[in-house]
């Protein structure tokens, strides 16, 4: 059992809470470094290619977690942030913006107009900022054909290579560098999050997704904090949207669909609502999934002689998984692997209640 | 001429859409959750009478299928509120949204494997029939759903307003703690008002699936209803039915008069606008929060 003595403020704002948690979190990204060279060896890049898609679905899932897991509104619309990205990156690059400024640009201007379109809401309760997003996340695909002139509309809009001062990347001629371009980037963007959290703005957003009235009377303005949250949560979705559509090299007006919002939201709970490890756990799962479920398959079907081809199957089990995590584990795969760790280092003294919410009450927005 | 056939389809599916967003409207004044699986609730409702009713299927008569697939999608909303839901009294709204999501695609999913993802139609007794009133040719479908739809909000005003049972609803949902003191099973009151929405999605779904052909993922039609449910304002019952006249009314007449494109556009337009100018909808009843 570690017990950390803290001994000066930054202790509770410190990168790493002691240092045997920064070795590993070193030796994670060692291997994430090392990882290419495996598949270099095996001469085979498509698993590679299967993991940068998973590091482009966290960065969005980040974006997302910002907004749902620490200020608490939900987004049923990022995919339309993500879609942003990707069409005002493409035609950045297309005027002739250099790859490194065009990036952060389509962030930044996904996240202005995302908080332009999401600032009146922001004044109302969680049901409405649903509401409004889903219609937006809808709305994405018509739009995207109403503005064919710049987007492609239904042919599509082909995604340039990245160039970095003359060094190209391309998701298929040279997946290496395409997955180190991510992994950096992913980094990054790990980094500014844990930055923001630490920060007087990061910690009105937890106040905020905590209780709105209290935060008020704490003198926090929750336009302000609810529209910045909204702002670094569009832009990192934006940023996201424009990686996967150099993963992608097409994209076209049905490219970000509803349903991409939806797993986005789905990813989060599943990895964890209010971790950055969420995210990640979340991605992770709903890139094994699949892959499982397609293996599963042939399994039984070469094996057992079973051949199970239903349509939907894929969407249903996710449903289901879903479920029993908002029901039976609410804080999701990090929330479980926090639990199992507490576990055993308090080894003896772990109580079943432990994690269990202090106060369970009807959170209403009515006047009672 | 033109217009005014224009007018009255969209006046039958506004009836389909004002009645999905009813249900909406009544779980959410009485358990403050939002069910984003309406619209599949309404496309279960109209598989389970396809079920009973179609040739292909068991073949039963069409008027012993009606009231069998109301019972059932109500049983269904009731045991939904009391396995699931309830279990989730104080968590935040955000992870009951998600749930109600990942309902809506368990019942897509669980309406395609059954009854297959292939579009059905209803087979009722008075299908392709139609009146001529001076040159409108209306379908006795159409009629026939505006008219339900007139009785069905009758006898809801009605249950509502005179029956207890009805008051104690309306009471558990503007106080839930005043209620329980005041000796209303909350709980019980709670998921019959899930029932009572599943048999309203049920009646919903009847009309939808007899006036065209439905399929498993009809139920996204539930957003449009949810659209509607926003533009009346999210508490009212009157304020739902009147969004879901103006988004029928809209859709059709917009698709011919309109360039092409904004028909698609114009519900979720609206939603948007309406959010923006009156945030709680025309029959607004939002108000301040006390400490």
């Amino acid at each position: 059992m570690r017990f950390v003595f803290k001994t000066s403020y930054d202790a509770d704002i410190n990168w790493f809470k002691h240092k045997t948690q920064a070795f590993w979190y070193f030796v994670l990204f060692a291997l994430m470094l090392a990882l290419p060279l495996y598949f270099y060896f095996l001469s085979d890049a498509y698993l590679l290619g299967e993991i940068t898609s998973v590091m482009i679905f966290a960065i969005a899932a980040m974006g997302l977690m910002l907004l749902t897991g620490h200020t608490g509104l939900p987004s049923l619309g990022h995919a339309t942030f993500m879609a942003m990205g990707c069409y005002l990156n493409v035609i950045y690059l297309n005027l002739g913006v250099p790859w490194l400024l065009s990036f952060v640009l389509a962030g930044a201007t996904a996240g202005a107009v995302g908080t332009l379109i999401a600032l009146p809401v922001l004044r109302l309760h969680g049901v409405y900022l649903a509401l409004a997003t889903l219609a937006m996340s809808i709305l994405t695909g018509d739009f995207i054909v109403i503005l064919e002139p710049w987007t492609g509309g239904i042919s599509g809009l082909a995604v340039p290579d990245i160039s970095i001062f003359g060094w190209e990347v391309n998701k298929y001629a040279n997946p290496y560098r395409f997955y180190y371009v991510v992994l950096i980037i992913a980094i990054v963007i790990i980094m500014a999050y844990r930055n923001v959290l630490r920060t007087p703005l990061g910690r009105s957003f937890t106040a905020v997704r905590d209780s709105e009235i209290s935060a008020q009377a704490m003198g926090i303005n929750l336009t302000v904090t609810k529209s910045s949250s909204f702002f670094l949560s569009a832009t990192t979705a934006g940023l996201a949207g424009a990686l996967f559509g150099h993963s992608a090299g097409y994209v076209t007006n049905e490219t970000f669909d509803v349903v991409m919002s939806i797993t986005l939201l789905m990813m989060i709970v599943i990895g964890g609502l209010g971790f950055i490890h969420g995210a990640f756990f979340g991605a992770v799962v709903f890139g094994i999934i699949p892959v499982a479920i397609a293996n599963g398959r042939s399994l039984l079907s070469t094996s057992f002689d079973i051949n199970i081809n239903i349509p939907g199957l894929e969407n249903g089990m996710f449903a289901v998984i879903l479920i029993a995590f908002i029901l039976f584990e609410p804080m999701g795969l990090y929330g479980r692997w926090l639990k199992i760790r507490t576990y055993f280092e308090l080894f003896p003294f772990y109580r079943k209640d432990m994690f269990r919410r202090q106060k369970a009450y009807l959170k209403t927005e009515r006047v009672q | 001429m033109d217009f005014i056939q224009l007018l009255a389809s969209g006046l039958a599916n506004g009836c389909v859409y004002g009645l999905i967003a009813l249900g909406f409207v009544l779980i959410y004044k009485a358990t403050e959750a939002v069910n984003f699986a309406q619209g599949d609730f309404m496309m279960l409702g109209a598989f389970i009478c396809v079920g009973f009713a179609n040739e292909d299927f068991l073949g039963w008569s069409f008027w012993t299928a009606v009231p069998l697939s109301i019972f059932f999608m109500s049983v269904f909303g009731y045991l939904f509120n009391w396995g699931v839901l309830r279990h989730m009294f104080g968590r935040s709204q955000t992870a009951i949204v998600i749930l109600t999501i990942a309902l809506g695609f368990i019942l897509r999913f669980a309406a395609g494997t059954i009854w297959s993802h292939e579009p059905v139609s209803l087979e009722t007794p008075y299908a392709g029939k139609d009146v001529s009133f001076g040159g409108v040719v209306l379908g006795i479908d159409e009629i026939l759903g505006v008219i339900v739809t007139i009785i069905l909000t009758i006898s809801l005003f009605i249950f509502f307003s005179k029956t207890k049972l009805g008051l104690a609803m309306q009471a558990a949902s503007q106080n839930q703690l005043a209620a329980y003191y005041m000796g209303i099973p909350v709980k019980r009151i709670q998921s019959m008002v899930w029932g009572l929405s599943g048999a309203v999605a049920a009646v919903a779904g009847i009309l939808f699936a007899s006036k065209g052909a439905i399929d498993p993922s009809a139920g996204l039609l539930g957003i449009k209803a949810f659209a509607a449910a926003a533009i009346g304002g999210f508490g009212s019952l009157p304020g739902a039915l009147l969004g879901g006249l103006i988004i029928g009314i809209v859709e059709p007449l917009s698709s011919r008069y309109a360039p092409p494109g904004v028909s698609q556009i114009a519900p979720y337009a609206i939603l948007l606008v309406v959010l923006i100018f009156r945030p709680g909808g025309i029959f607004s009843q939002t108000q301040k929060k006390k400490v």
